[in-house]
């Protein structure tokens, strides 16, 4: 019987400590993100990120007092579900935010826009919700999932490789990750590979790549997947024979501290690098690294334009974002300065926007990407179409 | 599919095999003897991994950095049981459970707090990043054949500590009846605290040599924990000897599986679906071995001892 008024009184405990106390004329954000476990870091850029911005705001994005409730979802379909409903029906929040796994989105986008909030996403883009299942109330800040790999099999082909070897975990995204390189890829497929999501040791994939004796690889392993494969990969004795390439996501800032000299020489495509010559982003890295003391990653970047596309929005719609037509258009204008440059939503509220390669290189504080050259201008993705909105 | 080929991947199933034993020897010892689950082992995996990296960087010599890395695992097992997980032995299971996920939850804060949220660096040993033609055609990873050395070496050593020594005996003692020991002026407490540390010290070294490997990151304890269990499980609870076959069946089954299952689904659908079909029944494999040992036997491959647990 004590135990159960103990439990009783922890789970009060915890809910009256979760429950924000929003004031009642504030715009209320709610970030569903991933802070803890293996794809801890992706989800700490995106907060930071954001968080950077609403700083530098004062606390105020649009000039309106902003609550922001950010929630760990440990990458969990079943936790992020249950704090999607918590903060659309007992939170009453405005907009929603912040899932970093294509898994995770395409379960709670779908409830978020139905329940009429606004979602934006700062990652996850996943097909099946920018074609058909597009809505007015759901925005992609950052890309529709197969973009970036789609710009590197049209870099693969330009450098005139014929017979690649393709891995990606098995979710969405990875689905999408591989669809999206052989849209632009035009030699053969060696082999595609489907990794667990979150798996540690490669060797067995790898001893089947080097059986499979490809020209090259074109990976997409995120987070500490991506740590794991480029080590592990290098341990080999491969990489000099059979070159790497990816998406940034398999080669980002936090990847890189974590491999060091192993990705050196590998090439990765982006719609952002901290390098990218434009005023907000020189601005944008220089009070990141002073915040933060790293480098912005590619989701860092995406978690501040999240932020400043809402800033732009707001102050628009003079802070009532309750009207909902006039939110969406405000929205949809994209009328904000994003640190990626040329920035504006196509017909399904995914980016059109320029896609880079990078080449790893290392410089005076350690190993980093830096801009090569451009692969696309103005980049729509290939569901746009198919969306009727 | 070739010889080469097929070598190779039963030295990566061994490899894992061996990484998997050094978790499961401890967790095998503590869940058997103290009766305790303690989903912290993952934890002591991660601080063996984080002090290695760090005093490997600073001293620039990897062993120093393995020696501390068991060290500061075993030490702070030792705390920790003497802190907290002491009060939970005649606790239910449950309570075990929800205390030890604490230590968890606790563990993967302090780490952030420490080392910071993004995953660490560690680089191979010079002497070990070469990769040594042992199979002709297919050159190996030397840290890898060395993960194997070390491990059958922890495995001699685990072995004559339990069969040949005073503290072995004890130990075997405890895990059969547990009264009748105390009842013979052998202090229990202290007992529980050495096996509890000798996990911790083996779970610390499992981390020290992922560290080369694996991303150092905040919770990678708990994907290498899973399968711990279940390599217990297959083993028997309690059995250092069932580990060691449970782990190295889990290893090469998982390694196995990932590797050929998708090769072997092209041989019915399209290359596409093939390797995604291959992906997912490939991480259903050790369930099903699990699965497959529990029908025929109920309590593992080896029981130990009493086996009253």
């Amino acid at each position: 019987m004590k135990r159960i008024q103990t439990l009783a009184a922890a789970a009060a405990i915890s809910l009256a400590a979760t429950a924000p106390s929003f004031a009642a004329d504030a715009v209320k954000i709610g970030m569903i993100t991933t802070l803890s476990g293996g794809g801890a870091s992706l989800g700490i850029d995106i907060r930071d990120g954001f968080e950077l911005a609403l700083k530098q705001k004062g606390g105020k994005l649009g000039g309106v007092a902003t609550e922001l409730n950010i929630v760990d979802d440990a990458r969990k379909v079943e936790n992020a579900k249950q704090i999607a409903t918590r903060m659309i029906k007992q939170d009453d929040v405005d907009v929603i935010t912040g899932i970093v796994w294509s898994n995770l989105a395409m379960a709670v986008v779908p409830s978020v826009t139905r329940a009429g909030k606004i979602y934006i996403s700062p990652n996850a883009g996943p097909s099946a919700l920018a074609g058909k299942n597009c809505h007015a109330n759901y925005f992609n800040v950052a890309w529709q999932n197969d973009n970036l790999h789609e710009a590197m099999g049209q870099y693969v082909t330009d450098k005139g490789f014929k017979n690649v070897y393709l891995m990606a975990p098995n979710y969405p995204a990875g689905k999408d990750a591989l669809a999206g390189f052989k849209r632009f890829f035009k030699g053969t497929i060696s082999a595609e590979v489907y990794t667990k999501l979150g798996q540690v040791d490669y060797a067995a994939e790898i001893a089947n790549l080097r059986a499979a004796k490809p020209d090259a690889v074109f990976f997409f392993l995120p987070g500490g997947m991506g740590v794991n494969f480029v080590k592990q990969y290098a341990q080999s004795g491969l990489s000099k024979d059979v070159p790497l390439y990816g998406p940034a996501f398999s080669f980002d800032e936090g990847i890189l501290k974590a491999v060091g000299a192993s990705a050196l020489g590998t090439f990765n495509t982006s719609q952002y690098s901290h390098d990218l010559d434009n005023a907000t982003n020189t601005a944008f890295v220089a009070a990141f690294k002073e915040a933060y003391g790293r480098k912005p990653s590619l989701y860092a970047s995406q978690g501040y334009d999240a932020a400043m596309l809402l800033d732009g929005a707001i102050a628009k719609v003079g802070g009532n974002v309750k009207d909902t037509d006039k939110f969406r258009a405000a929205l949809k204008a994209a009328d904000f300065s994003s640190v990626r440059g040329a920035f504006k939503f196509g017909p399904n509220n995914h980016p059109v926007q320029d896609i880079y390669v990078r080449e790893v290189v290392k410089d005076g504080e350690g190993v980093t990407n830096k801009l090569v050259s451009k692969v696309f201008t103005g980049h729509s993705d290939a569901y746009a179409a198919d969306c009727k909105m | 599919m070739t010889l080469v080929l097929f070598l190779e991947q039963t030295l990566n199933g061994l490899q894992q095999g061996v990484m998997l034993f050094l978790m499961a020897a401890g967790l095998t010892l503590v869940f058997g003897i103290m009766h305790l689950i303690n989903l912290a082992h993952g934890s002591l995996y991660m601080v063996g991994a984080y002090v290695t990296a760090s005093v490997t960087m600073a001293s620039g010599n990897f062993a120093v950095g393995v020696v501390a890395g068991m060290a500061a695992a075993g030490v702070v097992g030792m705390a920790v049981e003497l802190l907290a997980l002491r009060r939970l032995y005649a606790r239910d299971h449950l309570d075990q459970v929800l205390a030890t996920f604490g230590v968890i939850l606790t563990f993967n804060e302090l780490t952030k707090i420490i080392w910071g949220p993004q995953a660490m660096f560690l680089s191979t040993p010079e002497w070990l990043s070469s990769t040594v033609e042992i199979i002709p055609g297919a050159p190996y990873p030397a840290y890898r054949l060395f993960i194997i050395a070390v491990g059958l070496l922890v495995g001699l050593v685990l072995r004559h500590l339990i069969i040949n020594t005073r503290l072995g005996m004890l130990i075997r003692a405890g895990a059969t009846t547990r009264e009748m020991v105390g009842a013979l002026g052998v202090d229990i407490d202290r007992l529980f605290t050495i096996v509890f540390g000798i996990g911790a010290m083996l779970a610390g070294l499992a981390g020290a040599m992922a560290g080369p490997m694996l991303a150092i990151e905040v919770g990678m304890g708990e994907k290498i924990l899973i399968l711990t269990f279940v390599v217990i499980i297959i083993g028997g609870i309690g059995s250092v000897r069932g580990a060691l076959v449970g782990a190295l069946l889990v290893g090469l089954v998982d390694t196995f599986g990932r590797a050929f299952l998708p090769l072997i689904m092209r041989a019915f659908f399209e290359p596409a679906t093939a390797d995604s079909v291959g992906a997912s029944m490939s991480s259903m494999s050790i369930y099903i071995l699990m699965a497959l040992v529990l029908i025929w036997r109920p309590r593992g491959l080896f029981q130990a001892y009493g086996g009253n647990g």
